[in-house]
């Protein structure tokens, strides 16, 4: 499934990065710790977080990941939507909690 | 080849400079993608540590055939216990610093996980200094 797909069964709203939606899921990754993140997830995860801060795109974009969900209609940060334009790295949003959206996204990658 | 970038002490929105210049060199340099990987989660960790941590400090990147060696020297507190530092969970950051979802203690882990060899020396009211090296084949 592409991160597009995703944006449209889930309806997720679309913040920024909009030049990665092309980009592949392999996996879904759940944490607000950001040296959680860095060690656990792989290349074209897809993280959820409540996280909004700038270097929520830092972590994304040296782990290459698929795209950032931000939970709870949280807003990122203005100069986090600037370095998700900069990297290419989709920042998204629901207005979900992170049990639901990630339910939902273990539903859709795995059937 | 050598590099050099400073990091500043307490500013966060600058954290992971280095680590993302680096990262751009080694894919230049056609370097297994999975090697790259391991690099840039240590040098990640490093470099948030100093901006955590510390007040100020110098990454220092040699990269040969066979391996990268860097070196991050800051001007800092220092480290009392290194073997307890380097328990996952460990951590002394600040609540502000946990809010943002730094300060889990599992930075140095994560390092120490991730290179091949690690060194730390620190002198407590001074600084520390954290040689990683990574093989590149
Ligand atoms: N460069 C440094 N200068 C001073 N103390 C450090 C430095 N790096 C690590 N430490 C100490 O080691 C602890 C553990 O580091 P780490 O595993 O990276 O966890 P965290 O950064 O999340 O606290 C830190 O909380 C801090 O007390
Ligand atoms: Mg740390």
């Amino acid at each position: 499934m592409k991160v597009r797909d995703m944006v449209q069964k889930l309806g997720l709203k679309v913040f920024s990065g909009e030049s990665g939606l092309e980009n592949e899921i392999a996996g879904g990754y759940v944490s607000d710790l950001l040296s959680d993140v860095m060690g656990n997830t792989d290349e074209n995860f897809v993280w959820m977080t409540l996280q909004t801060h700038k270097n929520i795109m830092a972590v994304a974009s040296l782990k290459e990941l698929a795209a950032i969900i931000i939970v709870k209609g949280l807003q990122p940060d203005e100069d986090t939507i600037a370095h998700s334009n900069e990297e290419g790295v989709p920042l998204l949003g629901t207005d979900m909690e992170t049990f639901e959206i990630s339910g939902k996204l273990y539903g859709f990658l795995n059937n | 080849m050598e590099f050099r970038y400073e990091v500043e002490g307490g500013n966060f929105s600058r954290a992971g400079h280095a680590s993302s210049a680096v990262k751009k060199i080694l894919k230049q340099l056609n370097v297994d993608n999975r090697i790259i990987k391991r690099i840039v989660v240590a040098l990640y960790e490093g470099e948030v540590n100093v901006v955590a941590h510390a007040h100020k400090g110098n990454i220092l990147v040699y990269i040969d055939e066979q391996k990268i060696n860097i070196k991050i020297e800051d001007e800092g507190p220092g480290i009392p216990d290194i073997d307890l530092a380097m328990q996952a969970g460990y951590s002394t950051a600040s609540a502000a610093v946990r809010e943002m979802g730094f300060g889990a203690g599992m930075g140095l882990p994560n390092i120490k996980k991730n290179t091949d060899e690690l060194k730390i020396a620190s002198d407590v009211g001074k600084g520390t200094t954290l040689e990683m090296i990574t093989y590149l084949q």
